[in-house]
């Protein structure tokens, strides 16, 4: 038999169901490509192959006795800040370093539910704090794919680095993965494969470890376009556990893949040329409108004027956010707690020692802008661009069906050049950001590589709760890329 | 804004994190570098902009004011570093 660790989610899918392998085998053959691989690309910071291989067998059961799921005995990856009942969980920090959830996230119970089985947790940067999983307490991960003739490490970008990562190479049929900023786009993009964040409200952020509240949400990173909508089918739901949770019906996101997209119209952002995009970018950007006008859709520019303004308002209030939800880490309840004399030196003895220096400087970047004398000079102020940059949107949105840009100025950059400059890693969520301010969704999906052979993304945004509508433009674009991207195999 | 070591101390200690005084300075350079990065939002004309504090356009949903959990005293306990006799056990707070 083929290598069954290289079919696509839905491929896996028609396997099972025609009884092609089950999921026992399956399983098996994901749970030794994870222990041949992962200590080359450390994606995973906690395998679990024997409740992956009881899982899978149960499942196989359920199949037996004709009660499949939706997503039934699929082996799927977790990234590390999904609660997993009675399995570590650390969202990449030490002050979680052994913490154990006696409850499960939504998300995850969802997939459990359609029958799909975990191999294990996924790394991530600490907190889902990055672009690039180096601010990991678990290292970084490294992206399966290199440069030609290099053999220089790359990252996969991040916060779901190992998410992208293991998806990339094999290590899982799709993972879940979160996005703040571009936490799930970006490592996307980085490691050729499809991720969607999807509408604000979509998923239930119950049990996800919380970065910034008002931002976050969960969605998948898949290997195709109709995977993450499988995926996206099953994590999204109504959740009475988080009030921000949408109540309203879910469709069957793959029914959107290969719709005609004939008459739709598509954005051009002309604010999102920025200076200093890379040639091979901006001729993938131009591809992306033409694989779109060739299958019927009209093409407009779009003026979205604060899109500039996007990630220094971010970086108010994502950290405003964060220094607000970290405050649960005293050391008291769970996590690591350090010794002291007084209650406030050990606070401060096991919030020095359990958080490292990025999460620190966001705790205290938001501590500063939401201090007295600093609140309305920064943080109101940066919500009041935040609504600048939705009214953008929203005037976009009455002339254009979906926007095109770039998912990301770069290709992958190596592990260690961007860490000693906060503000050069930030710039890396330039695109991305804007779509969580707003609340839109956002998909990247890969449209072809640079000179050196690394793969790049395109991202289509659309209206609120129209990941229907991306899901069929962005499978017209994979078919008319025809850009099948897999990395060469070196670990 | 220029941050200096005296406001990293004091921002350091609102936000219960210990940091060593021959950290402060370098701490100070990197933050003056990102607030500096930040103040390009004073350009961006916000009068009479409402600020948006959440993209759900809707009222928070009501529910019954009723428990829905509990007697999970186990669970609750089960990760605390320190627990004796159900209870959480914590450093002295009053002498």
């Amino acid at each position: 038999m083929s290598d069954l660790t290289q079919l696509t989610l839905k491929g896996a899918l028609e396997g099972l169901s025609a009884g092609t392998f089950s999921s026992h085998e399956l399983t098996e053959a994901f749970v030794a490509a994870i222990e041949a691989a992962n200590p080359a690309l450390n994606a995973y910071v906690l395998a679990t192959p024997e409740k992956a291989l009881a899982a899978a067998k149960a499942s196989d059961a359920r199949r037996a006795k004709g009660e499949a799921g939706p997503l039934e005995g699929a082996p799927l990856g977790i990234k590390d800040l999904f609660c997993t009942e009675g399995v570590r969980t650390t969202a990449g920090s030490k002050i979680l370093g052994s913490f154990v959830p006696p409850y499960e996230s939504t998300v995850t119970a969802n997939l459990w539910r359609d029958g799909a089985v975990m191999l294990g947790k996924l790394n991530m940067d600490e907190f889902a704090m990055g672009s690039s999983n180096e601010t990991s307490y678990f290292g970084p991960v490294a992206n399966p794919w290199r440069a030609k003739n290099s053999n220089q490490t790359l990252t996969p970008g991040g916060s779901s680095g190992g998410s992208a990562s293991a998806v990339a190479a094999d290590l899982c049929l799709a993972a879940t993965a979160s996005d703040t900023g571009g936490s799930i786009r970006q490592p996307a993009a980085f490691t050729g494969t499809v991720g969607i964040k999807p509408t604000y409200g979509r998923c239930s952020r119950f049990g996800m470890v919380a970065f910034a509240s008002s931002l976050d949400q969960a969605g998948p990173i898949a290997k195709t376009v109709e995977d993450a909508a499988l995926m996206l089918t099953s994590m999204a739901s109504h959740d009475a556990k988080d009030s921000t949770s949408l109540d309203i019906e879910i469709p069957d996101f793959a029914s959107f893949v290969g719709a005609s997209v004939k008459g739709m119209k598509i954005g051009v952002p002309e604010d999102y040329r920025i200076d200093g995009l890379p040639a091979e970018i901006a001729k993938l950007w131009d591809e992306g409108v033409a694989w779109l006008k060739a299958a019927g859709c009209e093409i407009k520019s779009v003026r979205l004027p604060h899109t500039r303004y996007a990630l220094p308002a971010y970086y108010i209030i994502a950290p405003a956010e964060a220094s607000s939800n970290l405050a649960r880490y005293d050391g008291m309840r769970f996590g690591l707690r350090e010794d002291g004399g007084s209650l406030s030196e050990v606070y401060e003895a096991s919030r020095a020692s359990g958080f490292g220096p990025e999460v620190k400087r966001r705790i205290l970047i938001g501590a500063y802008v939401l201090s007295a004398g600093y609140y309305d000079a920064y943080y109101v102020r940066a919500l009041k661009v935040r609504r600048r940059i939705a009214e953008d949107f929203t005037q976009a949105f009455a002339d254009v069906d979906a926007i095109l840009t770039p998912t990301t100025p770069s290709a992958a950059f190596p592990v260690g050049e961007k860490q000693s400059d906060p503000v050069a890693m930030y710039l890396n969520d330039i695109f991305t950001v804007t779509t969580n301010l707003a609340g839109l969704p956002g998909l990247s999906l890969p449209g072809g590589v640079d000179q050196r052979g690394l793969p790049l993304g395109l991202q289509l945004i659309g209206r609120p709760l129209e990941e229907g509508r991306l899901f069929s433009l962005a499978s017209v674009m994979e078919k008319a890329s025809d850009f099948r991207p897999r990395p060469e195999r070196w670990w | 804004m220029a941050i200096d070591a005296a406001t990293v101390r004091k921002v350091a200690k609102l936000a219960r994190i210990a940091e060593s005084e021959d950290r402060l300075a370098g701490l100070a350079q990197e933050l003056t570098g990102i607030m500096t990065w930040i103040e390009q939002l004073n350009e961006v004309d916000i009068d009479g902009v409402a600020p948006l504090t959440s993209v759900v356009e809707r009222p928070l949903p009501m529910r019954d004011d009723v428990v829905t959990d509990g007697g999970r005293q186990a669970d609750v306990l089960s990760n605390a570093p320190k627990a004796d006799k159900g209870f959480f056990v914590v450093p002295k707070v009053v002498e």
